[in-house]
């Protein structure tokens, strides 16, 4: 059996008609959605009409909170003041061209949900079992704490998204963690595809796989021009390098990126 | 903020995050104006930790499950043992170090990014510099530190290290845009094109209770104040340090004698009344000892309730 997993969508509804489309090629069962469907690119209710549409099982992410209950911002937790102010502009532009319907929708998300497979039981959430928007950066968590915010939730395999980076690790209790990466924005490693994650529960192991997904990423950027988005957040798209947002990576993560 | 006649709020460890190691104890090659444990190369209040106890202390700390580890001082690699206890802690967990960078040696670099890309995990350093330029931070740090500082972070850069600069602010709340902007022209100019800054609130205890004024007297945290308040902004909520005389519950009260919350990791597993001024400062900036990577922000949204199993 094959499960895929989104996450990190930022409004880029072109990369996850794309990643809907390779789902369905490999014969994917079910999809599954970890949240933060807004932010970042344009016309942000096509994700959500998307999402609904495909039948996927959504996660609430920070964003969703946000925009769902109309907070005054995104809830990301940046710490440098530029961060803020172009975090501040694309969560103003989200929640004005998110729908009421839509916001409801957004607000009604679980914060998690606990599910088995082929007698796998999976924990799936946003950025941690613990708080929605707290970044599990793959150099800043050790195995230690790893497993001491996986065992509550009883898991053999627990799912996050948040951080905009993939990776996956099985702990010293033999817990899997899996960032299923984000479909949003490019990886910050140059290239300008995107990710997900399919996880194959036919054999006796889970097989975590980091599938890339290509899309016309010449669309959005454009669609972000003409919606008056920041020039970064277009140079992120088109560039594959992380322009903003920078301030809260750790040295190991920040190092692989150009700016 | 003085509210003589409540009751301190008190706070709980709701889990061991981070562990502080008082590596260098109150020892330090400078004597800032503004240290809020007065350190100097004269003050051995507290001693060096050894490499025996950080090595236990490590070993216990996994059932903990800590998440990282923080060296500090004084000045950490005063202590002759520092890089080995690095590389030692990266097995462990990530790490960082705050320095000064006015002492460090080519040799050790290369040792611990060699360390650091063996292993999963990031090495951090976090270095003090108190403004960008030598007329802001030589009267507060010592003669020609800027300059020294500046030096150590080209050596930092030199062997591939992105530093967390680290300033206390000593201007208006106003400035902060104006002195963090040319302060990332200056880095620039020494080669570091894309640091992560930082500022720190000033805590009016130690050396800068006696340069500026200290709190007042009355100053604390009330229960009141906790209404509402979402504790782990604090790091006693998740932070424990290790000195040679005891856990402390965190690296800010060491001269509080009742900040020592026992002998070990165990014992100083209980909660902390907050009637100290600087728990004030705490309170109100939040956890200022963390790194941005790590730094988990209070969620003001309902978070839709209800969880589907």
């Amino acid at each position: 059996m094959k499960l895929a997993f989104f996450g990190g969508l930022y409004s880029n509804y072109l990369a996850l008609e794309a990643a809907l489309a390779d789902a369905s090629r490999r014969d994917v069962q079910q999809l599954f959605c970890l949240g933060d469907m807004g932010a970042f690119g344009p016309h942000p209710d096509r994700v959500v009409s998307l999402l609904r549409d495909a039948g996927v099982t959504c996660v609430q992410g920070n964003y969703d909170d946000s925009i769902g209950n109309e907070l005054a911002d995104c809830q990301c937790g940046y710490t440098d003041p530029s961060d803020n102010r172009f975090a501040q502009i694309s969560y103003d532009y989200t929640l004005e061209k998110t729908s009421p319907v839509h916001r409801r929708w957004l607000r009604a998300l679980p914060t998690s949900l606990d599910l088995e497979h082929s007698g796998v039981r999976m924990h799936l959430c946003h950025g941690s079992p613990r708080q929605t928007n707290e970044f599990l950066w793959e150099s800043t968590t050790s195995d230690a704490f790893l497993d001491r915010v996986l065992d509550p939730t009883g898991a053999d395999v627990v799912l996050g998204t948040h951080t905009g980076l993939h990776w996956t690790r099985t702990t010293p209790r033999g817990r899997r963690f899996v960032n299923v990466g984000v479909l949003g924005r490019p990886a910050n490693d140059g290239r300008t595809n995107v990710w997900y994650t399919v996880l194959d529960l036919t054999g006796h192991e889970v097989e975590v796989e980091f599938v890339p997904v290509d899309y016309d990423f010449h669309r959005l950027s454009g669609e972000m021009r003409s919606e008056g988005l920041p020039d970064e957040f277009v140079t992120t798209i088109e560039s594959g390098w992380w322009t903003t947002c920078l301030e809260v990576l750790p040295s190991r993560e920040r190092r692989c990126g150009r700016y | 903020m003085s509210i003589a006649s409540t009751e301190s709020g008190q706070v709980s460890l709701s889990g061991l995050d981070e562990l502080w190691f008082q590596v260098a104890g109150t020892r330090c090659n400078l004597t800032c104006t503004h240290c809020f444990i007065s350190c100097s190369p004269h003050n051995d209040a507290f001693g060096f930790l050894s490499l025996e106890v950080v090595r236990k202390a490590l070993i216990e700390s996994v059932e903990w499950g800590v998440r990282e580890y923080y060296f500090t001082g004084g000045e950490p690699f005063l202590n002759p043992d520092l890089v080995e206890m690095l590389v030692l802690a990266l097995e462990y967990g990530p790490v960082t170090v705050l320095t000064n960078a006015t002492v460090l040696k080519d040799e050790w670099l290369k040792c611990l990014r060699d360390a650091e890309e063996r292993g999963p995990y990031s090495l951090e350093f976090r270095v003090s510099i108190d403004g960008p330029d030598a007329a802001t931070n030589d009267p507060i740090r010592g003669e020609g530190t800027f300059d020294r500082a500046m030096r150590g972070v080209e050596t930092l850069v030199r062997h591939g290290v992105l530093p967390i600069i680290t300033m206390t602010r000593t201007w208006a709340d106003a400035e902060d845009h104006r002195i963090l902007s040319r302060f990332r022209d200056v880095l620039a100019r020494h080669g570091c094109d894309r640091p992560r800054l930082k500022v720190l609130p000033r805590l009016l205890i130690g050396a800068e209770a006696v340069r500026t004024c200290g709190y007042d007297e009355t100053d604390h945290v009330s229960v009141g104040m906790l209404d509402g308040f979402d504790s782990d902004q604090l790091i006693c909520s998740h932070s424990r340090t290790v000195t040679d005389q005891g856990v402390f519950v965190c690296p800010i009260l060491l001269e509080e004698p009742s900040a020592r919350l026992g002998g070990t990791l165990a014992e100083a597993d209980r909660p902390f009344s907050l009637d100290q001024g600087a728990c004030v400062t705490c309170y109100q900036f939040g956890a200022i000892c963390t790194n941005p990577s790590g730094q988990v922000f209070e969620q003001t949204g309902d978070g839709a309730g209800e969880v589907h199993t």
